[in-house]
């Protein structure tokens, strides 16, 4: 079997080199049925990666140890969805599991469009060979996960040895979002490479139209989505399992999970610009490319030990082979760029301040700041290290000074934006977008004030979050509003229409207000307090509204691990609220201890509490108890960030009937203006200045 | 051109604004990592501080008291003794022989006070089972 697996490793190798050279050969001869089997190639990798992922598997779920890989990270005992789990679980396995994630895409990029774009796709299916080419020189020939254990007898010879038992999956990864996070993330950062290979080949074949750049908006918006869930799941793992009472620490393998998302936020923005008005072409394609740039350096953050991380993996020469590629990819985007800068001329100008444009604008300056800021403070300890020779890193001070003036200012973007019109907003109508959200907001402010809300950013959270809400809110109503007196139906039905008729618009205004819950969320935190004590089994702690009573020590165990659990009996008022059973288990096979928090998680706030293990002065049990406020709207707003979009996925639905041709300005106009929007996004019908449509 | 120029002031303001925030947050939480044989080299200003140092948690060395936890980190023969004031429970990784890195201050009398310490496991993912060419991966995989 593990023949089999390397052999189709090695297969799929040869395909996608076989899909690359082809490729160009097909577009500098222009041989229509050589780019066709170029393109077959780069599908059937797909097939051939997914045998050897499936072989891989078949060594974990018979626990045949006598691959070296499967030896190091799997045991007997392990349940059966770590068996599955654990093909991630080390270096080679999950170069492995990212080759295999980014040969879905390349397979569904290249079918689904086997029959449009003639001129573009063979650009498109070299560039995606190429960066499939990379990954599988690392699979086959740097970090091949098929090594077989072998040892040599006292002649010299070597044998084949087949361990009876594995050493373990790391405990800390048995955890069931573990199963879900890394496909979610590596989704994410596989999934940057397809908007890549569109915006390349688009500037390399000079394609006409802006075509291209709505193919690219989609398929960013997905990577963008898996990215933002991979990114939330990997902060609630850390909140759940790792047991600080945190879920982000600014740690170096955490900014490189965030870094394209902030580029890829920043481009789903900018796109607008180049679709509506023509401008921002030459900042798109750079957003596109930096963002799968950073994608890569993201992957080897984790795997070269450049910088040292809790999450990183020990440090091995792979990360040379890392540099040499983005450092390929840079020249070639830089050399494209460079050779067809023409085709990326600016149809428009910025026409006032006061203006959607500049709203985009300063939303993609704030993010590229933000991203060079974490960018910057996570290789802070290299780049100090060349230019003084002192390794020096910064903490989250830093990026809390930098990210939250910067977070709330995109917040108050997120508000304003969307109800500024094109080119210029009169002052007539800013009076009468913003007068009530603004109203709002100040009222939410002076109540948070009232309740004791005395900190400056958390108060300004506050009043931002209402003011945006309120707009979102606003903006639902009013387009609504129309459809409901003009169709006579009610005011809820109404609100569902006017989302599926321009489900780009109302899906983006999901996604501002699931930004607005993760804000909420994040800006409890400051009012986080927790306490530890040593605990006697009668002895209680208070914290917050909350007294915790020990009652009982114990000692449950399992095949996998042994544990040490409190079981403790939580009062708010006098009365018996809830039991809790904070836990830390040893793991037998990897003799590593883990922490098993109890969190009872409520809107209102969590109750987080640790079995912090036992004092050795005193031998008691060690209890630490977080008070978090408002945690769970950050996944909850996760959640709305997915539906919203999703929501923004669905193509737009046509207005029942026409009732004139779109080209009529002036009347698309006065309907926009009854509904409260810009002339430009009238959500009643298509004016013409909406290129998008159900085709992007 | 008016809109342009007025975008690029306060374009230029925001910027400004950023880089002297990250300025302070830079002065504020800046660490130097050395290791433990540079530590009596370290003259004047660069005493005080904040750094980053790393070392094998001697066999037996840990204990604790009055809320705070001492142990003694060893690096090339040489020695650091390490008091933990930080409040957050020690990470399960922390025990005899581990890699360990402490951050936080020297005191004046010699020793380490440490506000925050990161483990990693000592040695488990590294053995590799007969001479393998295996994986080592030392820390949980999280990307």
């Amino acid at each position: 079997m593990d023949i089999f697996g390397s052999f189709a490793l090695l297969l799929a190798f040869l395909a996608t080199v076989y899909a690359f050279v082809a490729g160009i050969v097909g577009i500098l001869t222009r041989r229509t049925l050589l780019a066709k089997s170029a393109r077959n190639a780069g599908m059937a990798v797909f097939g051939l990666i997914t045998l050897a992922v499936a072989s891989l598997e078949y060594f974990f779920f018979t626990d045949d140890f006598s691959l070296a890989y499967v030896a190091a990270h799997s045991n007997h005992a392990l349940p059966i969805y770590y068996k599955f789990s654990a093909l991630w679980a080390g270096q080679e396995g999950s170069l492995l599991w990212w080759s295999w994630l980014l040969s879905i895409y390349v397979f569904f990029a290249l079918f689904l469009n086997r029959k449009k774009h003639p001129e573009l796709m063979p650009y498109v299916g070299v560039t995606l060979a190429g960066v499939q080419t990379f990954f599988l020189i690392l699979n086959n020939f740097v970090a091949s996960p098929f090594h077989v254990l072998a040892s040599a007898d006292s002649a010299g010879v070597m044998h084949m040895a087949r361990l009876s038992e594995g050493s373990g999956l790391n405990p800390l990864l048995q955890y069931p979002e573990m199963v879900i996070h890394p496909p979610m993330l590596y989704l994410g950062y596989t999934g940057f490479t397809i908007p890549f290979a569109f915006a390349l080949a688009a500037l390399l074949g000079r394609y006409p139209g802006e075509k291209w750049i709505h193919i690219t908006r989609r398929w960013t918006m997905v990577a963008w989505c898996f990215q933002g869930i991979g990114v939330l799941l990997g902060a609630h793992w850390a909140y759940a399992v790792l047991g600080w009472g945190g879920y982000w620490a600014w740690d170096p393998v955490e900014n490189a999970a965030l870094l394209p998302w902030i580029t890829g936020t920043a481009f789903l923005h900018s796109v607008m610009m180049q679709e509506k008005r023509g401008m921002m072409r030459v900042w798109n394609v750079w957003l596109v490319f930096i963002t799968f740039m950073l994608c890569i350096l993201g992957t080897s953050l984790t795997r070269t030990g450049i910088v040292s991380s809790v999450h990183a993996f020990a440090e091995s020469s792979i990360g040379g082979w890392f540099f040499g590629f983005l450092a390929i990819v840079f020249v070639v985007c830089l050399a494209a760029w460079y050779k067809n800068r023409d085709y990326l001329r600016s149809d428009n100008q910025l026409d006032s301040l006061v203006s959607r444009e500049s709203s985009f604008l300063f939303n993609n300056l704030i993010l590229l700041a933000a991203c060079f800021a974490v960018l910057w403070g996570t290789l802070f300890p290299v780049l100090s290290e060349w230019v003084t020779g002192n390794k020096i890193s910064v903490g989250p001070p830093f990026f809390n000074k930098v990210n939250v003036p910067i977070a709330l200012f995109l917040l108050f973007l997120t508000g304003v934006g969307p109800l500024l019109a094109w080119r210029k907003t009169s002052t007539d109508a800013l009076k009468r977008n913003f007068a009530w959200p603004l109203a709002g907001g100040l009222l939410a402010g002076g109540a948070g004030f009232a309740f004791g809300f005395r900190s400056f950013y958390p108060l300004v959270c506050l009043i931002l979050s209402a003011f945006v809400t309120l707009t979102i809110f606003s903006e639902f109503y009013r387009g609504a509003r129309v459809i409901a007196s003009r169709d006579g139906s009610n005011l809820l039905s109404a609100v569902g229409e006017l989302t599926m008729r321009n489900t780009r618009r109302y899906g983006g205004y999901v996604v501002h207000f699931a930004m607005v819950l993760i804000f909420v969320g994040i800006a409890g935190s400051a009012f986080n307090q927790d306490i530890q004590k040593e605990l006697k089994v009668g002895q209680s702690l208070t914290i917050g509204p909350y007294t915790i009573l020990c009652q009982n020590f114990d000692q449950p165990s399992t095949d996998n691990y042994q544990s040490e659990r409190a079981t403790l009996e939580v009062f708010r008022n006098g009365h018996s609220q809830m039991m809790l059973y904070p836990e830390r288990r040893l793991f037998l096979a990897s003799q590593v201890t883990e922490t098993i928090v109890a969190n009872e998680s409520t809107p209102v706030h969590d109750l987080y509490v640790v079995y912090a293990g036992r004092s050795p002065d005193t031998n008691l049990p060690v209890i630490h108890a977080y008070l978090n406020p408002l945690v769970k709207w950050i996944w909850f707003g996760g959640i709305v960030m997915v539906l919203g979009t999703c929501l923004a996925m669905i193509p737009d639905r046509r207005p029942a009937m026409v009732l004139r041709p779109a080209t009529e300005r002036p009347w698309s106009d006065t309907i926009a203006r009854r509904a409260g929007g810009s002339p430009a996004a009238s959500p009643v019908t298509s004016s013409p200045i909406r290129k998008s449509g159900p085709h992007d | 051109m008016k809109a342009r120029k007025k975008f690029l002031v306060g374009s230029g303001i925001i910027v400004a604004t950023l880089l002297a925030l990250a300025y302070v947050g830079y002065t504020q939480s800046k660490t130097y990592y050395h290791t433990i044989s540079e530590l009596p080299t370290l003259q004047g200003s660069t005493l005080h501080q904040r750094m980053r140092v790393s070392g094998n948690v001697r066999a037996g060395s840990i204990s604790r008291r009055d809320g705070r936890v001492n142990f003694v980190l060893e690096e090339q023969g040489k020695d650091l003794s390490v008091s933990y004031v930080g409040n957050d429970p020690l990470p399960d990784t922390f025990k005899d022989g581990a890699q360990a890195l402490v951050e936080g201050r020297l005191m004046p009398e010699g020793g380490f006070v440490a506000e925050q310490v990161q483990a990693k496991c000592a040695s488990k993912y590294e053995a590799s089972p007969i001479g393998a060419p295996v994986a080592s991966d030392k820390g949980p995989n999280k990307g």
